[in-house]
């Protein structure tokens, strides 16, 4: 019998209508790293809620240090000695750094039991990230960092409970890859400490770089749990998906013909610089680069939503306008945002309010009343053809997992029927199922003659997509390359070119 | 450029300031009455209640929320505390055989019945998840109606002298409703500023899973925020009682308006998280000299009325454009 730090045994957690965790048995050691991997939907988030307090299970026990626990709020959790980095970020905005830090827990004046003693909460914060190797003023507000850095902020803050167990979920979503090694190098520390380490992720290859032993959740119910040495990609992606995926990346070669869309020469100032390139019919064209290289931005200035300083963007041939999103759509662009809980999905509406809503103009009857029955059969039909897994037509969005709500979105755009398409990190957040499943998505329609744009901060991704890899650095394009000349490297270099000045975190 | 920029920052941060002192300026060239020691004074004393109301609203708005009961809450405080010091000669007291109680009681009585309505808000809200507009909408009704069963909307006249010193009087030339109102704004400035409540309160409004995940009891919390809204509001009733000389069951109706007003003008962010004390006073000084200016110039105090509109709607155009150009 091995000497577990946390044990939980047979924790059942049901929400209305899902029974989410099915009697799961979960086992972490000290000083080790232990990856929670799994489909969406599979439970690894409610089970770590489970254990933080967030969502209490229904029944089941939690062992902590050979003690049972009961932990029915986050306070407790904390006192216990567990800390958890949350996927979804959870900043104060409003509030410094070294508040977020100590929140809840600000050291106070000695002699003034009521006072805070911000000095101390400064001092205290400016040696957290020193040892940490995060270069941030403790004073500056947190709405003044980018993303990564309030990812290393909250990285700081769960290591700063000084907690037994420290549980990761997807840690690493928005770091650069420079980060995310720095990340592992925290991780190492924090094992060398005797920590348990709880690391929630999507990317397999994080999986065989830090952990020990790995975890394999699949609806609610424990799959297998191993160590990593001696297991393969391949085993743990079918022990996820309960079935053999052959391929990941399923490209199948399309007819590439004339130029359809061709910047030249944009401008936005202080974000984009001379941006040229050319889009071709049945394309997919990769845009690579790091957080902050301006790739959203471009996307969003030939969508409409920002404005070019100079520099125009020809369709066909055909110099266009593009002033607003309504511009954009009539042009025949489509664009699928970055964040879809953002940007995206309007979650308390149907899975068919949210196909259509972009495209109501279409379904008048009269020019006033809805045609229902035709957006049932449009909706049925993109339903079967995207392979959306929704319980009907008019289950909320919202209770469907992140890949069936992307490929809603999906659905959503081709309605407009563009000819081209603009993908921000189409894949971000979703299982690997729905990965390939988005990935054929987005092949056929090149197939089918669309150009596709796709920005993708997953490097397999680029390189197993794209006909053509556009590097951005900086508000610059720093290099357009062929399939065959691109590889990781390649592309880590153009990305960073220019910005090696610029010290990542 | 860059020097511009930081110029730009500079007005931008203390922009509600600024137009504070510019109003001041204009106003005592407009007007030769208005830049006197008595009229400044006068001033001061007709907006402290609505000051102390305004600093207990603003904890609610900076945790997201909403205080509209405090207006009830003033009227509430006022009948209650006036009932019990009442003179005992006055033949139609509310309590006919009441002993004469130090006035000390009166004030705790209506001080107790404030924040009673505050925390029963902050429950309401925190433990059925109602949305604090319609629980406070409620309790505004509610508390609203009991004073008025209370004292059958009739007044509660012949208040004893000790009482209505409070009201009255004064420490030197600074009398004691400004002394009570510069001494709410210093307590409020340390708990939001210095103590863990305080960071609390930025928290809940700011982002409430990030209190949840670090371990606050958000709950509990909101009960004292509700509870410190009621408690300010009881206190300005108690001062504005004292000074009206009598209990009037309707004497705060509306008070909520001008509190929320002040506190919005003042900085303070109805989307959370945002707010600060000397806001609060500049927002509640804006009106007040507002007020004051108008009725100096003999402009019509329908007028008046529009002019405050357009100010409060123009102060959160500002702030939104300020916050979203940050960004």
């Amino acid at each position: 019998m091995e000497d577990y730090i946390l044990e939980m045994k047979n924790i059942v957690r049901t929400f209305p209508g899902v029974r989410a965790l099915n009697g799961v048995d979960f086992q972490a050691k000290r000083g080790s790293v232990h990856a929670l991997v799994g489909e969406n939907g599979a439970g690894k988030s409610t089970l770590m809620k489970c254990l933080v307090g967030i969502n209490p299970p229904d029944s089941g026990e939690i062992w902590l240090k050979g003690g049972k626990v009961i932990i029915p709020d986050p306070h407790t959790a904390l006192k216990l000695g567990i800390a958890m980095i949350y996927q979804e970020l959870n900043p104060v905005l409003e509030r410094s750094v070294m508040e977020n830090i100590w929140l809840g827990r600000e050291p106070m004046l000695r002699g003034f039991g009521v006072l805070v003693d911000h000095r101390t909460m400064h001092e205290q914060t400016r040696q957290l990230l020193k040892e940490l190797e995060i270069d941030i003023d403790p004073k500056t507000k947190v709405k003044e960092l980018s993303v990564a850095k309030m990812q290393m902020i909250e990285i700081a803050k769960a290591i700063s409970y000084n907690a037994d167990v420290v549980i990761m979920d997807e840690p690493t979503s928005s770091l650069t890859p420079n980060e995310v090694e720095h990340l592992f190098s925290m991780i190492r520390k924090l094992k060398a400490r005797d920590v348990a380490i709880i690391y929630i992720t999507h990317k397999m290859e994080e999986i065989f770089a830090i952990a020990d032993e790995v975890t394999v959740l699949r609806d609610g119910n424990n799959i297998t749990t191993n160590p990593v040495k001696g297991i393969t990609f391949d085993s743990l992606i079918t022990a996820m998906v309960g079935r053999r995926l052959t391929e990941m990346f399923p490209k199948m070669e399309s007819q590439i013909g004339e130029v359809k869309l061709a910047a030249r020469n944009i401008e936005v100032p202080e974000l984009l610089h001379d941006i040229s390139f050319d889009l071709r019919k049945g394309e997919i064209l990769g845009v690579a680069g790091l957080v902050g290289a301006g790739r959203t931005e471009l996307m969003e200035t030939l969508f409409g939503l920002r404005r070019k300083s100079a520099g125009e963007i020809l369709i066909d041939g055909k110099k266009v306008e593009i002033r607003s999103p309504t511009d954009a759509i009539e042009a025949g662009i489509g664009f699928l945002t970055e964040d879809r809980r953002l940007n995206g999905i309007i979650p308390v509406l149907s899975v068919k309010v949210n196909t259509i809503v972009a495209n109501l103009r279409n379904y008048l009857k009269y020019g006033f009343f809805l045609n229902l029955k035709h957006i049932h059969t449009d909706c049925e039909d993109f339903r079967d053809r995207l392979k959306i897994r929704t319980p009907s037509l008019d289950a909320l969005i919202q209770n469907l997992s992140g890949g069936n709500q992307q490929k809603v979105l999906v659905a959503r755009w081709l309605l407009t029927n563009p000819d081209i398409l603009i993908l921000d990190e189409p894949t971000r957040g979703i299982d690997v199922g729905a990965k390939a499943e988005i990935h054929t998505i987005i092949t056929k329609l090149a197939c089918e003659g669309k150009s596709i744009i796709m920005v993708s901060s997953e490097m397999p991704e680029i390189l197993g997509m794209s006909d053509r890899v556009l590097v951005m650095s900086r508000g610059q394009i720093t290099a357009i390359l062929d399939r065959k000349d691109a590889d990781q490297e390649t592309i880590m270099r153009y990305a960073s070119a220019k910005a090696n000045n610029n010290k990542v975190a | 450029m860059a020097q511009q920029s930081e110029v730009g920052k500079f007005i931008n941060k203390y922009a509600i300031f600024i137009v504070l002192i510019v109003m001041v300026v204009v106003l005592s060239f407009l007007s030769p009455a208005f830049l006197t020691a008595q009229n400044l004074i006068n001033v001061l004393i007709t907006e402290s209640g609505r000051g102390i109301l305004a600093i207990g609203v603003a904890f609610t708005i900076i945790s997201r929320g909403i205080d509209l009961s405090v207006g009830s809450i003033v009227s509430l405080t006022s009948v209650i505390a006036a009932s019990l010091v009442q003179e005992p000669s006055y033949s139609a007291r509310i309590f006919p055989n009441l002993p004469l109680l130090p006035p000390i009681v009166a004030v705790l009585a209506g001080l107790v019945a404030g924040t009673v309505v505050g925390m029963t808000n902050g429950a309401l809200i925190a433990y059925t998840a109602i949305p604090p507009f319609i629980a406070t909408l409620g309790s505004m009704i509610i508390a609203r109606g009991l004073a008025l069963i209370l004292t059958n909307a009739y007044p509660v006249p012949m208040l004893r002298p000790e009482f209505k010193i409070i009201g009255q009087g004064s420490l030197g030339p600074i009398p004691y409703v400004v002394i009570v109102f510069v001494l709410v704004a210093i307590v409020a400035f340390v708990i939001l500023n210095y103590t863990r409540f305080g960071k609390n309160v930025y928290a809940i409004g700011g982002n409430v899973n990030a209190a949840k995940t670090s371990g606050i009891k958000v709950d509990k919390n909101l009960v004292a925020i509700y509870a410190v809204s009621g408690f300010c509001a009881s206190i300005a009733g108690i001062l504005i009682t004292a000074r009206a000389a009598s209990g009037i069951a309707t004497l705060g109706n509306n008070y909520e308006l001008d509190a929320i007003a002040a506190a919005t003008i003042g900085g303070t962010s109805h989307t959370g998280g945002i707010g600060t004390v000397p806001g609060i006073i500049a927002g509640i000084l804006i009106l007040g000299i507002l007020n004051n200016g108008l009725l100096l110039l003999g402009i019509s105090p329908y007028l008046q009325q529009v002019i405050k509109g357009i100010i409060i709607v123009g102060a959160v155009v500002f702030d939104m454009r300020k916050n979203a150009r940050q960004k």
